[in-house]
């Protein structure tokens, strides 16, 4: 599925660039043939592998029906949702830091930076300690909740930084995000504190991440809002380039910028949004990977989007393979994995490089 | 030289303050763990933290001395009319001085408060969840804390009683392997939670003539993936929730969503039992009844 967007995404790139296109698109091939090579085997060797044994020849054995065959109910019911579900978020976390750290011009931006998680934590937080047992077709109340209290963070802060057709001021989005996302974490911490003992325990462990959504159902509501969110980001890498030079360089050279900082936002705001309800706010991969792929392909935004997309993917997903298998039958929480395995990989890179 | 002379009067003098006041803290303090021992036993005034404690001060006749109960604490029914303290996370340490408690049931985590009412000269009890010896010894020391040995005594060996007769109603039969879940996100097979091979509830478990599918990860609380909960295969699913986290009325919706794992043996063979009731969760002297509800449930048969 990552293949198909960037697949897209290398069009769109294509056609912006017509002019300057031949280094850039040769290397745009190499890159994502490259990564892409090493999302597709992480996500058909991921499934592969769990805390249990099974026998492939079994799971593809039609002659067993699917209610009596154990294998094929793990690998379809409990692996392939997850694997694909960590592929999804990944790549969603990782395009969404690339474009926030580029609107924001501002290398320590994340996914989560602008209060988008921390909304979506509050919705589903509330739905946890309220009780709320609602649920609209098979989404159950609290991805619902999530996806809600994003909308209304991403709304709050895009009202608050945009004035009337004019630019975007980055300072102050950044500052009305930083805040926000403070408020939203108080009024987090207050709900969890008034709350009774165990549901307090499980909302602590909904921030953590978390990945075994054990049916398709979720990943298919989520799939729309990250198809949308990409094919904008799509049209994004070269404007997101001249964005990073500021806004006024950025007009010089011909760019909408009202048009892209909205697009740009908005996007990014939105596959946040997907990833986070679908999985809880998972942590560090927003952040680092856009990082570490800068370290692997360098700054060109058409080059680092789709490579970090692709990177994301994996990434996620052995991080959520690590989560699932080290302490089975415990789970580890995803979101402690990836700063885990993340960190210490990330630092390495930097301290190689420098 | 002069104002070196006056700084390091100044100094000496701010030391001597420092001493003087350690020196007085410490004099109150022996004060205090003087006057400790007044209104132990029969005379106490208790106040309980931890609902479980206060159920069991109610059933080996305590309950008259007590004053203040946690958030949590709704049962017996008499502790409605009680004043409340907060609880585990939220202790109100001004509500509880001002009931004037001789005795402070709490939770063993809670190292800070347990200090303050030490530096009151106020006896605390300190409790951790533990196994169903952990309930009886219990019941047995809080009895000794309030002049109730007797009484507590004899409500163990009614529990006792209990539980060897369900013990005896399921011997010799079949044990089949339960998977016991006490904690899910309601409407879907997420973050769910499950008995390990410790604690009361896999205690319980096996004396209702179970067989915990967990009982190997010496934990009282496991989170297995799903790809664990179908290779472990449980005959019988049986989720035991409070009331309030999941809604009685839609027991049959929350039963349903278990369809998802369709090589469950307890999905295929109907036996996915969503059980609601405070008593089936709290470690105190309702446990015997819970044992009983859990035995009719994984053994129907020997109930006729």
């Amino acid at each position: 599925m990552s293949d198909a967007i960037s697949d897209a995404m290398r069009d769109t790139v294509a056609l912006d660039n017509v002019a300057a296109v031949r280094p850039i698109r040769a290397r745009l091939v190499a890159t994502v043939a490259g990564f892409g090579a090493v999302t597709v085997a992480v996500c058909l060797l991921a499934p592969l592998v769990g805390s249990t044994q099974i026998s492939l020849t079994r799971v593809f054995d039609r002659s067993i029906p699917f209610a009596n065959n154990v294998d094929a109910q793990i690998f379809f019911i409990a692996r392939l949702p997850r694997v694909l579900s960590g592929a999804l978020v990944g790549a969603a976390l990782a395009a969404a830091g690339v474009v926030f750290q580029a609107l924001l011009r501002n290398p320590l931006a994340t996914p989560f930076t602008l209060g988008v998680s921390a909304g979506a934590s509050l919705g589903a937080m509330l739905v946890i300690i309220l009780g709320v047992n609602i649920a609209a077709g098979s989404l159950p109340a609290v991805p619902l909740a999530s996806l809600a209290g994003a909308s209304i963070a991403t709304a709050i802060v895009y009202w608050l930084a945009t004035p009337y057709r004019r630019a975007m001021s980055t300072s102050v989005l950044l500052l009305a995000g930083v805040t926000l996302n403070s408020f939203f974490s108080a009024l987090i911490m207050f709900v969890q504190y008034i709350a009774d003992f165990s549901q307090a325990y499980r909302a602590a462990r909904y921030l953590m991440g978390d990945l075994d959504i054990g049916s398709f159902d979720p990943l298919v509501a989520a799939l729309p809002l990250v198809t949308v969110a990409f094919v904008a980001f799509a049209t994004l890498p070269s404007a997101l380039n001249m964005l990073s030079l500021g806004p006024d360089a950025a007009a010089t050279r011909g760019v909408d910028v009202v048009r892209a900082q909205r697009l740009a936002f908005f996007s990014a705001s939105l596959a946040t949004s997907a990833a986070v309800s679908l999985a809880g706010p998972i942590g560090f991969v927003g952040i680092v990977v856009p990082h570490l792929v800068r370290l692997m392909v360098g700054v060109d935004h058409r080059i680092v989007l789709p490579a970090s997309t692709l990177f994301g993917a994996a990434f996620l997903v052995v991080c959520d393979l690590a989560a699932r298998t080290l302490l089975a039958p415990i789970e580890i929480p995803v979101g402690v994995v990836t700063a885990i395995i993340g960190g210490p990989f990330f630092l390495w890179l930097l301290v190689r490089r420098s | 030289m002069a104002a070196r002379t006056k700084k390091l009067i100044a100094a000496i003098a701010v030391l001597i303050a420092c001493a003087i006041s350690v020196s007085a803290l410490q004099v109150r303090l022996k004060a205090d763990t003087t006057t400790a021992q007044r209104g132990v036993g029969a005379n106490a005034r208790i106040v309980s933290l931890v609902p479980a404690l206060t159920e069991m001060f109610f059933a080996i006749g305590a309950g008259p001395q007590v004053v203040g109960i946690g958030n949590f604490d709704n049962f017996p029914p008499e502790v409605k009319t009680l004043p409340r303290v907060g609880a585990l996370l939220n202790p109100d340490t001004e509500r509880i001085l001002a009931l004037r408690p001789t005795l402070v049931a709490t939770y063993g985590s809670q190292t800070d408060l347990n200090e303050q009412f030490a530096r009151a000269g106020i006896k605390t009890f300190v409790y951790r969840h533990g196994g169903i010896s952990t309930i009886f010894q219990t019941m047995r020391d809080l009895g000794d804390a309030t002049g109730h040995r007797a009484q507590a005594d004899r409500v163990v060996r009614d529990l006792q009683a209990r539980l060897d007769a369900v013990r005896t109603r399921v011997k010799g039969l079949q044990k089949p392997r339960v998977l016991l879940v006490i904690g899910r996100q309601p409407k879907a097979l997420r973050e769910i939670y499950v008995s390990g091979g410790q604690g009361f509830l896999h205690e319980m478990l096996e004396i209702a003539g179970g067989q915990n599918v967990f009982a190997d990860v010496l934990r009282e609380s496991v989170q297995p993936s799903q790809e664990t909960l179908i290779a472990r295969k449980p005959d019988i699913v049986i989720e035991t929730h409070a009331e309030g986290m999941f809604q009685t009325s839609d027991v049959s919706g929350e039963q349903a969503v278990w369809s998802a794992l369709s090589s469950l043996p307890a999905v295929r063979n109907r036996r996915v039992h969503v059980l609601i009731g405070q008593y089936l969760v709290v470690p105190g002297p309702r446990f015997a009844q819970a044992t009983e509800t859990l035995a009719r449930t994984i053994h129907p048969e020997a109930f006729k």
